[in-house]
């Protein structure tokens, strides 16, 4: 607003903010520079000079309208809560199907799937030391594995999140799962919700498992099946939480995040799918760190900038499509390991900011995130804290309740012109797919990681308990740590090896043939071969390592 | 800051055995050890033991750093074991990110001079290392000098 505008209509303003500037000058003497770790400078105060609501309805507008600056939808958290979506995933089938049990009997209407470090790096259970497997997640590798894994639940009645990297065997298990117990396809919901490839090539290398090209392929098959096939499941989730994990700024992480939307959507309008039928489906995927308001003003942004994105440069018809739909996880980078009980106020934080931002679906970290695999006692707490926002804290009540902050409105604002800056310069680099294959997204990301870590290091960005207010004698936990039943394990591996020799040879090679011709014809749907594959008792190993061949390996590209 | 004061410098090792892919903590730390004037080969995630015990003699390697975020401690004492195997035993080997309290000890107990956690100083980091090294270097001079001999 300028001078004159708002001398006009707050007659004295000019005046009082002199006088106040004045004395805080007089107060503070020589002021520190204050950026957030997006590197925007902070100012001690905003006043109707930085945001005045000058553009209301065009940049803000009311929730569940466009551009959705205020939430996606008009009643958000007041008419329904968001989904609380807690990772779990441990040991063997068994085991797993014990847990998710417990947390249906309490009432969740939605579960999530973490598989076994092994079955992300695309090998079976009886590939890696039995020391590594069930630690980190479940190891399913077949149909009868996902079965166990599901008996009893209500498949089609409840949401599933798998964390399903391309070529997505997880979600085939499931569908063979479904046909053996008579359950529609149609009825069944839920998310691929790590079947962004470009997060795993760039970030998280550890989900990575196809070449770039070849997962490129497969994540459209999977797209075109699921909406012919499985409507109500979300094909595609675009994961921000990698990158900012690995140390890109809550900006960039946006900007990149936004830039791998586009690159989708335009390769699925290029295999000439309805852009409509696509953007509906499409979810997001996002860290929550503790920098607050940066965090609130990144989700603000982001959903003004994909509205805009998705009608006027992709040309999306369908309100539906402009929605930008999140869960988001508080981010475990911000936890620590010294005086770990502190990490219970760090998550409270960034849960805080989730919501206050308007996500759809919340998983808040337990306190010992960084140290192990959450105990079921510690899992408790990290839910507790999502009802504890909710109804005590009555976060709920007020929608988009940070919104006209002179703050918060003028950061989303800055913080968007950044996005944008950097979305242009992916565009520029010829889309995401290109920049990623090129290192352009992972030199910024490593440099931000490397900035950050020397502020940390030199005090400038001070963390609890690691470089201030240390202390000697606190206790560590003293649990012993939670570890899958070896002996279980075991088993479970034998039994797996005892299946594969017994199952019809015949079935698996004419199923392994179908689907390396499919791979090798780019009228056929890869992913329809998938699932047939795993109703036949093809193995995740067997599925991912002919990919492999076929469609050549995933390696990572990683700029030191 | 420059510490390391062994000629030739330090050559050090910093890689992932296993399944975990998290790399950030690596990448930070192969920098500045590099910063701190050593000789540093960094590898990918995901290698395996007997793909580092070669890489190890190739490099002639004073100190190996395994970083684990994801359970891979757990074989590390395999890795120790391959190491004395092919006559490597005097490596110097610390292991950094996420190991549970209570499986220290079995670490340490196999050899691990020392585990570093999320938020360890990087100047303590380097102190350590530049020590092993040098006291590793010092081994395998002494040996040379026996074989010279």
């Amino acid at each position: 607003m300028s001078e004159e505008a708002v001398q006009l209509s707050l007659p004295g303003f000019e005046q009082a903010h002199g006088g106040w500037r004045a004395e805080y000058s007089r107060q503070i003497g020589t002021d520190r520079v204050v950026k957030n770790r997006s590197g925007i400078e902070i100012k001690p105060l905003y006043t109707p000079r930085d945001w005045n609501g000058d553009a209301f309805l065009e940049n803000l507008g009311f929730p569940g309208q466009y551009p959705y600056t205020r939430g996606i939808y008009p009643t958000m958290h007041r008419g329904r809560t968001w989904t609380q979506r807690q990772l779990i995933g441990l040991g063997t089938p068994e085991d797993y199907n014990k847990r998710v049990r417990v947390i249906l009997d309490a009432g969740a209407t939605a579960i999530s799937l973490l598989p076994c470090n092994s079955g992300f790096r695309g090998v079976d259970c009886d590939a890696v030391d039995p020391l590594l497997l069930g630690t980190c997640g479940t190891v399913i590798n077949t149909t009868d594995h996902m079965d166990r894994a599901l008996d009893t639940v209500p498949l089609g009645k409840i949401s599933t999140a798998m964390n399903d990297p391309s070529p997505f065997t997880l979600l085939a298990f499931l569908l063979a799962v479904a046909k053996r117990r008579g359950i529609p396809w149609t009825s069944i919901t839920g998310t691929s919700n790590q079947s962004d490839y470009i997060s795993h090539f760039i970030a998280n290398h550890m989900f990575y498992r196809l070449s770039l090209s070849g997962a490129r392929r497969v994540l459209l098959d999977h797209i075109e099946f699921c909406r012919k096939h499985v409507p109500g499941w979300n094909p595609v989730s675009v994961v921000g939480q990698h990158m900012q994990q690995a140390g890109a700024t809550p900006v960039e992480t946006m900007a990149f995040t936004i830039s791998t939307a586009l690159q989708y959507a335009q390769d699925c309008i290029d295999r000439g799918m309805d852009i409509d039928h696509v953007l509906r489906r499409f979810t997001f995927f996002f860290d929550i760190s503790i920098s607050f308001f940066e965090e609130v003003a990144k989700f603000r942004a982001g959903r003004r900038i994909w509205a805009r994105l998705a009608r006027e440069r992709l040309g999306a018809k369908d309100p539906g499509s402009w929605r930008f739909k999140f869960h988001g996880q508080t981010s475990g980078v911000d936890l620590t390991v010294q005086q770990p009980l502190n990490n219970i106020a760090r998550v409270a934080v960034q849960a805080m900011a989730g919501i206050m931002s308007g996500l759809q679906s919340l998983h808040t970290d337990a306190y010992d995130e960084a140290i192990t695999t959450p105990t079921e006692e510690t899992a408790r707490i990290a839910v507790a804290t999502q009802n504890i926002l909710r109804e005590e804290a009555h976060l709920c009540d007020v929608i988009d309740p940070l919104g006209g902050s002179y703050y918060v409105e003028t950061l989303t604002d800055q913080m968007e012109q950044e996005m944008l800056a950097l979305i242009g310069k992916i565009d520029d680099a010829g889309g995401m797919y290109k920049a990623a294959e090129a290192g352009l997204i992972q030199a910024m990301i490593g440099q931000s990681a490397l900035a950050f870590q020397e502020k940390v290091e030199s005090g400038e960005e001070k963390v609890i308990g690691v470089n201030c207010y240390q202390a000697d004698n606190v206790a560590p936990a003293g649990r012993p740590t939670e570890r899958p039943d070896f002996e279980r394990m075991q088993r479970h591996v034998a039994s797996f090896v005892a299946y594969k020799a017994e199952r019809s040879q015949a079935d698996v090679r004419r199923a392994l043939d179908v689907l390396k011709r499919a791979a090798g014809s780019e009228r056929e749907n890869i992913y329809e071969r998938i699932v047939e594959a795993a109703e036949v008792g093809v193995t995740h190993g067997e599925i991912v390592n002919l990919l492999r061949e076929e469609l050549g390996f995933g390696h990572p590209l990683v700029v030191v | 800051m420059t510490v390391s004061k062994l000629d030739p410098p330090a050559r050090v090792l910093v890689t992932k055995i296993g399944l975990d892919g998290h790399d950030r903590g690596s990448r930070i730390v192969a920098a500045f050890l590099r910063d701190a004037g050593m000789e540093v080969i960094y590898t990918p995630p995901w290698q395996s033991i007997p793909a580092v015990v070669k890489l190890a003699m190739e490099e002639d390697v004073d100190v190996i750093g395994i970083s684990s975020l994801a359970t891979d401690h757990l074989i590390v004492p395999k890795l120790v074991d391959a190491l004395r195997s092919a006559g490597l035993g005097h490596i110097g080997l610390i292991v950094g990110g996420i190991v549970p309290d209570d499986e220290r000890p079995a670490l340490l107990h196999a050899g691990v001079s020392a585990i570093f956690g999320p938020g360890s100083p990087r100047d303590e980091i380097i102190a350590h290392v530049a020590a092993l090294a040098a006291k590793v270097r010092e081994i395998k001079n002494a040996e040379f000098r026996e074989i010279a001999q």
